[in-house]
């Protein structure tokens, strides 16, 4: 009734291939939209910023750029962290290099480290697949962490061996280190976000994305139709890797403000696989239901009894989160393996004919 | 005025008139001590449907496998148009010319049925990383230029309400149907088309024929068709080469073929 997509009739390509060819569609993401620039920040308090928007969004950003690889080129990938890493570490490089520079430009340009690391690592994949590819990302998240143990150039020979974000601004408004308004941080993360996932959906919808889903639907038919599968996988890894360098940029300059080697341990890998897979893999949005599933919910369960008025004490609370986030788990993934963008596309195809079943 | 059936002799004349396309000269593959294929030559002509049949484990596969690049074969020569070559990417055989479609469908099963043709048009595309992710200028013209001339297949094939299905939802016929449609958007002068027919029922089958006859006919494309189903291999084709256990036992129009005693013997049996 609200969703009905009848007498929507399209009469050239270029409006049947729109970005959104249903005008709900588009209110939809208009409402979002809304809601992320001007709904939130007219309520959030810091602690809202600090734990629920700012990193929603970050690890929404790592989960599109494995789902890259994953999700629509079917490599599997355990070295997210570890890229994410690279692209944290390539940004306080260049930012200490380079004091002048724009911190968006030291930003995208760190990118393209990760990018490199990750084609470099992403080699294997011409010969091997599925587990053991796996397996040989796994080797590069190993290797990065230590890496950034042990190259004391990497944290300017900082005695603590961390990198800390010294103060940053754009034109006048501070962006960056502890004097940063969590406002401002937000609106630069969600712009940055903005950006890249509407790139990312353009280019999923078009030639690359077709010739990654091609390779990772049936990788011999692919090279038949004369698909490079070399180009193909690399270009998967270096678009992934980017993104996910991104991220772990933005992590550490507009969140944490400050990281050691371990932050990119296997635990935020594993965290980033179980987003993109429970949000969807070979889906955009997904990626956003993912990320709020697994990194919001648990906060927002910590703050539940006390909002409520109950006396639960915090490990107990501690012990209830994981076991409602581990079966709510389970149970989207009974309902529906393909993920909660799935979810999403089937509640989409009944609103469209209800109040009818057909 | 009733439509005569060509005689034998205006068949082979007309057969003996056509350009050579693909021409294969003593080529043998083995795996390791297998012979897939031993000193085979044949040649496929310009506009010909051109049949390659025999028993199981013959070498049919192989032999297609060995004309887009797949396998490298040992010895032997193939020229393609006029260009010499043993072994080459698949990928480049595409560039050439040379299309196929599978035994057992090869569609990427996660893909819409417009998405699976599109992507049979992939090396045509070349718009670059940067106008893709705006998806708009350049990136969008070649989009909706490429969208018409898969539309115009579309069309001809008859699958126009199967356009947004995801091809892995599909029945078995109408599979192979988009498989032959991504084949074709590739615009091949040589199409292989690997057991079209196989398990389906005879109203596909007759829908198949119509459809190989068709592009054909009005494409002009160049078929090398491997089909287990003699009715339709005999009808269809203007010559058939017959191979057993790798080596070729018969060459010719099918009517010269048929009654080609070793042929008989191969698909009855005798004893080698």
């Amino acid at each position: 009734m609200f969703y009905r997509t009848s007498g929507q009739f399209k009469t050239t390509y270029e409006s049947d291939q729109a970005l959104f060819p249903i005008k709900q569609d588009m209110v939809l993401l208009v409402v979002i939209l809304a809601a992320m620039y001007v709904i939130f920040p007219m309520f959030a308090s810091e602690f809202t910023y600090k734990a629920l928007l700012v990193p929603v969004l970050i690890y929404s950003l790592a989960s599109l750029g494995l789902n890259i690889l994953t999700g629509y080129a079917g490599q599997l990938s355990l070295g997210t962290a570890g890229f994410m890493g690279v692209g944290a570490y390539a940004c306080y490089k260049i930012t200490t290099i380079f004091p002048e520079m724009n911190i968006i430009v030291a930003l995208f340009l760190s990118g393209f480290f990760s990018a490199a690391v990750g084609v470099a690592f992403g080699l294997p994949s011409l010969r091997i697949k599925g587990f053991y590819l796996a397996i040989a990302t796994l080797a590069s998240q190993f290797f990065l962490v230590w890496l950034f143990e042990k190259w004391a150039w990497l944290y300017n020979y900082n005695a603590s061996g961390a990198i800390e974000v010294r103060t940053m601004d754009i034109f006048g408004l501070v962006v960056t280190g502890p004097n940063a308004s969590p406002m401002v941080q937000y609106y630069f993360v969600l712009g940055i976000v903005s950006v890249v996932t509407f790139a990312m959906i353009n280019l999923t919808r078009g030639r690359y994305g077709r010739t990654w889903k091609a390779v990772r639907d049936m990788d011999i038919a692919a090279e038949l139709v004369g698909i490079n599968l070399m180009r193909a996988k690399l270009s998967a890894f270096a678009v992934s890797s980017y993104i996910v360098g991104i991220a772990g940029a933005l992590m550490v300059f507009f969140w944490k403000g400050a990281a050691e080697p371990n932050l990119f341990d296997i635990p935020m890998s594993f965290q980033i696989v179980f987003i993109a897979i429970i949000g969807g893999l070979g889906s955009v949005m997904g990626n956003f239901l993912g990320a709020i599933l697994i990194v919001a919910l648990p906060v927002v369960l910590n703050l539940l009894p006390e909002m409520l008025g109950l006396s639960i004490g915090s490990a107990t609370m501690e012990h209830v989160n994981v076991m409602v986030v581990g079966s709510l788990i389970i149970m989207f993934l009974i309902v529906e393996p393909h993920g909660l963008a799935r979810f999403w596309a089937l509640i989409r195809e009944k609103l469209i004919i209800w109040p009818f079943p057909h | 005025m009733t439509v005569m059936d060509p005689t034998l002799e205006e068949v082979k004349k007309r057969a003996e008139e056509r350009e050579v396309l693909l021409d294969l000269e003593n080529v043998s593959l083995s795996f390791g001590g297998v012979k897939a294929i031993t000193n085979i030559s044949f040649n496929i002509k310009k506009g010909e449907i051109r049949a390659i049949i025999g028993p199981n484990g013959a070498g049919k596969t192989s032999m297609l496998n060995v004309i887009n690049g797949f396998y490298q074969p040992q010895e032997g020569v193939i020229t393609f148009n006029g260009e010499k070559r043993r072994s080459m990417k698949p990928h480049l055989a595409v560039s050439q010319g040379i299309a196929r479609t599978f035994q057992n469908v090869a569609l990427f099963k996660g893909m819409s049925t417009l998405d699976n043709i599109m992507a049979g048009r992939a090396t045509r595309m070349k718009q670059n990383l940067f106008w893709q992710m705006l998806y708009w200028g350049p990136a969008q013209r070649e989009e909706i230029e490429h969208r018409k001339k898969v539309e115009e297949i579309i069309d001809f094939l008859e699958i126009q309400h199967i356009r947004r299905t995801p091809v892995g939802t599909l029945p078995y016929g109408l599979q192979k149907r988009v498989e032959l449609a991504r084949a074709l958007a590739m615009e091949p002068e040589l199409l292989l088309l690997d057991e079209p027919m196989a398990g389906m029922n005879l109203e596909e089958k007759e829908d198949m024929s119509r459809f190989i006859l068709d592009v054909n006919d009005q494409l002009g494309t160049t078929i090398a068709l491997i089909e287990h189903d003699m009715g339709v291999v005999m009808d269809l084709s203007d010559r058939v080469v017959v191979l057993d256990y790798g080596r070729k036992i018969a060459d010719g129009v099918p009517e010269e073929v048929q009654s080609n005693p070793e042929v008989i013997d191969a698909y009855l049996g005798v004893s080698h």
